[in-house]
């Protein structure tokens, strides 16, 4: 060992071992390990920032499971922050652990957070991604400088482009196949990193810094510290950094100049942390990717001893036999048989992603892209949560939320109280949004109560009480975000994904708007939408669209853009006009019941919605009007729904009186069974509809109920006596009174006192609100009151008056 | 005991090839198939006329070293072509499946062309396919002369395969009677035939597999058994890629079928059968073109066949009612009969369809009006 290890240092001419890597590459990570295994340098540098030397011990820590994140952040702006994620398979952290497991001291020697979080802010950077990106390694997917592509391509990921250039089209795989499958043998675990080194040295040679000059100053200050560290510990030295830099890092340059490079740098204050990171998360489909699609795949080969196709294919096969698929041993054999003879007819020497997963799918999915998306999600991707230690320092998140609190002077008190909001005042609406916001975060900090006094929408009764375990519910919520605002958005989109019913993505919607994140609002207004679309069950619609639409008069009175809503809105009520009809055949009694509700609330959402909330939605009351009347003249809809319908379009002045009593004539004739045409009078006067002032007032309706009531046959009547004493026991006292009177008096006999008014007869066509005031206090007392004697009184009468 | 099964050829008719109606993949291709067999260095399975990778080359086309083209027979991912042969090579039995009209048969034709030569050992399902298909039957003259013997054996295409050690094909695998379809359970695990009657069994010589096709969204099939769907590497043949290689295969054949009804040509319906095409993907797919909206998909399979079947018929609609002029008037039912299958839901679906999406569309009024007509 010694021999070799004197040769690894004689070779290296006394210069620093310089292992350029992949970042998230296993294939890396194990080269990385087994270089450092037979270098035994005396101190590993690594890229990444150097603040971040004091947490390293931290990684050691028997509570630390990857995937973690090293995070920074400006202090005084916690949204500023850049990410280094970092997973079990990363090389960086194989060579911190190796350090940490034999004593040798680790640093990182890129150049500090102080300076990279002070570039974005020159440049005004949209997004926290930026720096995030710059830093967090060329693997990073999304560049958004204007840069020429294959230069973009190059700094993105060097051995993607040479992989490229080798015809591959996975770069990990490119690395497996070439530098370890066919590397030199056992012993020289250097061979890779020299090969790499030299085509990174032609790379470099072609596209220069590949268009990101910044990377000259990060290698200045890269070179510097590799001086200091090989002073300090005399020559053995080995460096873990993305390939692209290792040809810089070898390059002899003069300390002046590279001192020179360095002058001037702005600076904003920075706080690194441990921040706990998932496999999702590092995948490029989301946020702070790290840009590589198969973490799980890539922590499999990582951890795998041997064989690790097979032990894929049978990984595979537990989770398929877990969602109930029938997938024996034999499938297994299959599918690596299969795989392996794909790698041979592709010219691989070893099955990779692509052919396990088409041998997945010929043998255990049977051709089929379902369960071979559950494969995709559960293990290519995978599920793995990484864990932080308690020791770690506080996350932005927390900090974000203590300077929002001393800004609104809310203090966190383990007491409870209540606290009264008027969101018309800016501090109190702001209050408002942040516990909105915590509540969403799943921090309970605030629950809302009932106001008390007013119901007007600006106001908010909230109960405030700070419980201890809410700072780890905080620390919990550090995942989703670094400040209050970005977390809940981050936290919105993902639930709204993953959210089952309707209504709970139409309840994300309304808490949206309440804490006022316009930025989820997109992504759950399509969420919206899609489960809208397919969702058969028309309940489930009528349902969503009350919520919705209250949501969208909040959003105006809080000034929110609502555009998008208005358009969710607009097409959900069309999904119900095309379904309510078919919806309304062969209803039971309670169904019937449910679905006379969801044409109410439709109604009266439609009501608030007005006559064309989005363009392109045309008139949608005059649509709705359509599918009324639809619903009023087709038998196959139950009485009620029916009765309700016709209701509603003389409501609306939509169908003339004499329509209406039509109508009811053909439903009240002899021909209709007693039962069905009393769940049509139930539908159209009943429920509290103020139904009965319209009998009242119309004659003729009341003499055709009355006619139909005298008519029913003795031995029908008993059947119908339920229905019709529901529906009228309904009415207020007086008016039941004034029915019976009306009654009892007989047809004809009242006059006409119906006003030459525009409205329903006997009614000015506008409310005269003074007058209507004044019967309040009367109104209340006759309900606050307990009127069940009389009441009693009244029913008996009214029976009597009908019998 | 094996033997061969020689003793009873079955009669296949000695004709030019080029008389044929439409002449098997293996004499109409003979020249590439001898071009790629010549320069193939590359190992081949037993009894395979070329290597795996050749056969690849044969279906998805290409250029030798010696400059002969290759046609290809088969547009689509390449991956589908490499699994389907790999598959053949593991000596694993393959089930193509799709809609109608992915061309589910001309790649199996094609790939036992290329594998054996012969594309000619095909048994097709029916509902009336009898074990005697898949296993032999008996001739019955020689049997009452004779008694059960060799000679009075029919073999059927599976059994010849497996003894001569070539490409067998079932196709419509899902249309045979389950209990007929087990059949193929022994013949696929432990490769070999009995026939009790004679105490033999004829067993399969390496080279022997076997390609099945079936329909993946058509009701009224018997489906496989685990057992025997255990027994494949499924490769699902998808439908066309794009709405505009889609269209081009749509516009092709109602071309080709138009003209042998005489149909007079329609210059200007390209517009409508991309339209039609346009309908059944978003159904299909269950979202709209531009991917912005989510849509229910209806219980039919419309498959790229019944796009060709609707404007075949609107094109006869245009030249025998109307002014000869495809229009959308002529599609409009043929789609609602395409796509409403089950007068409840998919009714439903279809309006929302109408509502949501073709209302809004420019330039499409007078289709939404024509669809309203018809669907009300």
């Amino acid at each position: 060992m010694t021999g070799l290890e004197s040769g690894v240092w004689a070779a290296t001419g006394g210069g620093p071992l310089l292992l350029g890597v992949r970042h998230h590459g296993p294939g890396s990570a194990r080269s990385v390990r087994a270089a450092l295994a037979a270098a035994r340098p005396r101190v590993v540098l690594i890229e990444g920032p150097p603040e971040a030397d004091a947490l390293i011990p931290l990684a050691a820590d028997e509570d630390m499971r990857p995937p973690v994140a090293l995070l920074a952040h400006a202090v005084d702006e916690p949204g500023r922050s850049a990410f280094w994620p970092l997973a079990e398979f990363s090389p960086e952290w194989v060579a911190i652990r190796w350090a940490l497991e034999h004593d040798v001291p680790a640093r990182f020697i890129d150049l500090p957070a102080t300076h990279t979080l002070a570039w974005g802010r020159d440049e005004e950077e949209s997004a926290e991604g930026e720096s995030a990106e710059d830093e967090s390694a060329e693997s990073e997917s999304a560049e958004p400088s204007a840069e020429p592509a294959p230069e973009a391509a190059v700094r993105v990921d060097p051995l993607g482009v040479l992989a490229e250039a080798a015809g591959y089209d996975d770069p990990e795989r490119w690395w497996e196949d070439v530098v370890e499958h066919r590397g030199a043998g056992e012993g020289d675990a250097f061979e890779p990193f020299v090969v790499l080194e030299e085509a990174m040295g032609v790379l470099r040679e072609t596209y220069g810094t590949g268009g990101h000059d910044r990377d000259l100053v990060r290698e200045a200050y890269m070179r510097l510290q590799l001086r200091a560290a090989q002073r300090e510990f005399g020559g053995e030295v080995a460096v873990v950094c993305g390939a692209w830099h290792v040809p810089a890092l070898r390059q002899k340059t003069a300390v002046a100049a590279d001192r020179a490079l360095l002058k001037g740098l702005a600076k904003v204050k920075a706080d690194l942390t441990w921040v706990p990171w998932t496999y999702r998360r590092l995948s490029r489909h989301s946020g702070y990717g790290a840009g590589i699609d198969s973490p799980g795949w890539y922590g499999h080969l990582f951890g795998a001893p041997d064989r690790p196709v097979a032990r894929w294919l049978t990984k595979v096969a537990g989770l398929l036999r877990d969602e109930d698929r029938l997938v024996s041993s034999a499938h297994v054999i299959e599918a690596v048989r299969l795989a392996e003879t794909l790698a041979a007819m592709r010219g691989r020497p070893l099955p990779g992603l692509s052919e396990t997963t088409d041998a997945v799918r010929a043998v255990m999915c049977e051709g089929s892209d379902v369960p071979l998306a559950l494969v995709h999600d559960r293990l290519v991707v995978g599920d793995v949560l990484g864990e932080v230690p308690r020791s770690a320092p506080a996350v932005p998140l927390q900090r974000d939320l203590d300077r929002l609190q001393r800004r609104l002077r809310l203090k966190p008190e383990a007491l409870e109280r209540e606290l009264e909001l008027d969101l018309r005042k800016e501090t109190d609406a702001e209050r408002s949004r942040l516990l909105h916001r915590l509540r969403l975060l799943g921090v309970g900090w605030g629950e809302p109560a009932a106001s008390r006094g007013s119901t007007g929408t600006f106001r908010e009764t909230w109960r405030l009480r700070w419980e201890p375990e809410l700072s780890v519910r905080v620390a919990e919520a550090g995942v989703w975000g670094t400040t209050v605002a970005a977390a809940a958005t981050a936290k919105v989109e993902a639930d709204a994904v993953s959210a089952q019913g309707l209504a709970e993505v139409t309840a994300l919607a309304e808490r949206c708007l309440l804490a006022e994140l316009p930025d989820a609002l997109p992504v759950v207004m399509q969420v919206l939408a899609d489960r809208a679309a397919l969702d058969a069950d028309v309940g489930h619609l009528a349902q969503a669209l009350p919520a919705l639409v209250r949501s969208l008069r909040y959003g105006d009175v809080r000034g929110t853009d609502t555009g998008a809503l208005a358009e969710v809105a607009a097409g959900l009520a069309e999904r119900i006009f095309v379904g309510l009809p078919p919806a309304c055949a062969a209803l039971d009694v309670e169904a019937a019941e449910e679905m006379r509700r969801h044409v109410d609330a439709v109604h009266g959402a439609l009501g608030l919605l007005g006559d064309a909330p989005a363009p392109g939605h045309g008139d949608l009351r005059e649509r709705w009007h359509a599918v009324l009347r639809v619903l009023s003249t087709r038998d196959t809809v139950p009485g009620v729904v029916r009765g309700r319908a016709v209701r509603l379009l003389l409501d609306d002045g939509e169908l003339g009186q004499d329509e209406a009593a039509l109508l009811m004539g053909l439903v009240l004739s002899p021909g209709t069974p007693p039962g069905d045409a009393a769940a049509w009078i139930e539908g159209f006067v009943g429920g509290g509809s103020g139904g009965g002032m319209l009998l009242v007032h119309d004659e003729r309706l009341l003499g055709l109920v009355d006619a139909w009531l005298t008519g029913v046959p003795t031995e029908a009547f008993t059947d119908v006596l339920p229905l019709l004493r529901r529906t009228f026991s309904a009415y207020e006292p007086g008016v039941r009174r004034t029915l019976g009177e009306l009654v009892r008096r007989g047809p004809g006999e009242r006059g006409s006192t119906a006003g030459a008014g525009s409205g329903i007869p006997g009614f000015a066509p506008d409310l005269d609100s003074d007058r209507a005031d004044a019967v309040l206090p009367v109104v209340r007392l006759l309900l606050g009151l307990d009127g069940d004697g009389q009441e009693n009184a009244d029913d008996n009468d009214l029976v009597g008056v009908a019998g | 005991m094996s033997v061969s099964v020689d003793a009873v050829p079955v009669e296949s008719q000695e004709q030019d090839s080029t008389e044929a109606l439409r002449p098997h993949a293996e004499d109409d291709f003979a020249g590439e198939l001898a071009a790629l067999a010549a320069q193939d260095d590359r190992p081949r399975p037993a009894r395979w006329k070329m290597s795996p990778w050749a056969v690849a080359t044969y279906l998805l086309g290409g250029t030798l070293p010696d400059g002969t083209v290759i046609t290809p027979k088969y547009v689509g991912p390449r991956r589908l072509v490499e699994v389907a042969v790999t598959t053949l090579a593991t000596d694993r039995a393959l089930l193509l499946l799709g809609v109608p009209g992915t061309a589910k048969t001309w790649v199996s034709e094609h790939l036992a062309a290329a594998v054996s030569g012969d594309s000619t050992l095909l048994v097709q399902g029916t509902a009336g396919t009898p074990e005697e298909a898949i296993r032999y039957g008996w001739n019955y003259a020689q049997l009452l002369a004779n008694g059960p013997s060799r000679a009075a054996l029919v073999p059927s295409p599976v059994m010849r395969a497996m003894a001569e050690g070539m490409t067998a094909r079932v196709e419509e695998l899902t249309r045979i009677p389950a209990d007929v379809q087990d059949t193929l359970i022994t013949i696929l695990s432990e490769k070999t035939l009995p026939i009790p009657e004679l105490g033999q069994e004829v067993q399969a010589v390496r080279g022997f597999n076997l390609i099945a096709t079936a329909n993946d969204r058509d009701r009224g099939v018997n489906d496989l058994s685990s057992a025997l769907r255990r027994r494949f590497n499924t490769v699902v043949l998808p439908l066309p890629e794009s709405v505009q290689a889609e269209v081009d295969i749509v516009s092709r054949r109602v071309d080709q079928m138009g003209r042998s009804l005489e149909l007079p040509a329609a210059p200007d319906g390209i517009a409508e059968i991309r339209r039609v095409v346009t309908v059944f993907r978003e159904l299909r797919d269950g979202v709209t073109s531009d991917g912005r909206t989510k849509l229910k998909s209806p219980s039919g399979t419309l498959s790229t066949a019944e796009a060709i079947s609707v404007v075949t018929n609107g094109l006869a609609l245009a030249a025998h009612f109307g002014d000869g002029v495809l229009r959308a008037g002529d599609v409009a039912a043929g789609i609602l009969g395409a796509v409403v299958r089950d007068p409840a839901a998919d009714r439903v679906i279809w309006q929302e369809y109408l509502e949501a999406v073709v209302r809004e569309r420019d330039g499409w009024k007078d289709f939404y009006r024509a669809c309203r007509e018809v669907s009300a």
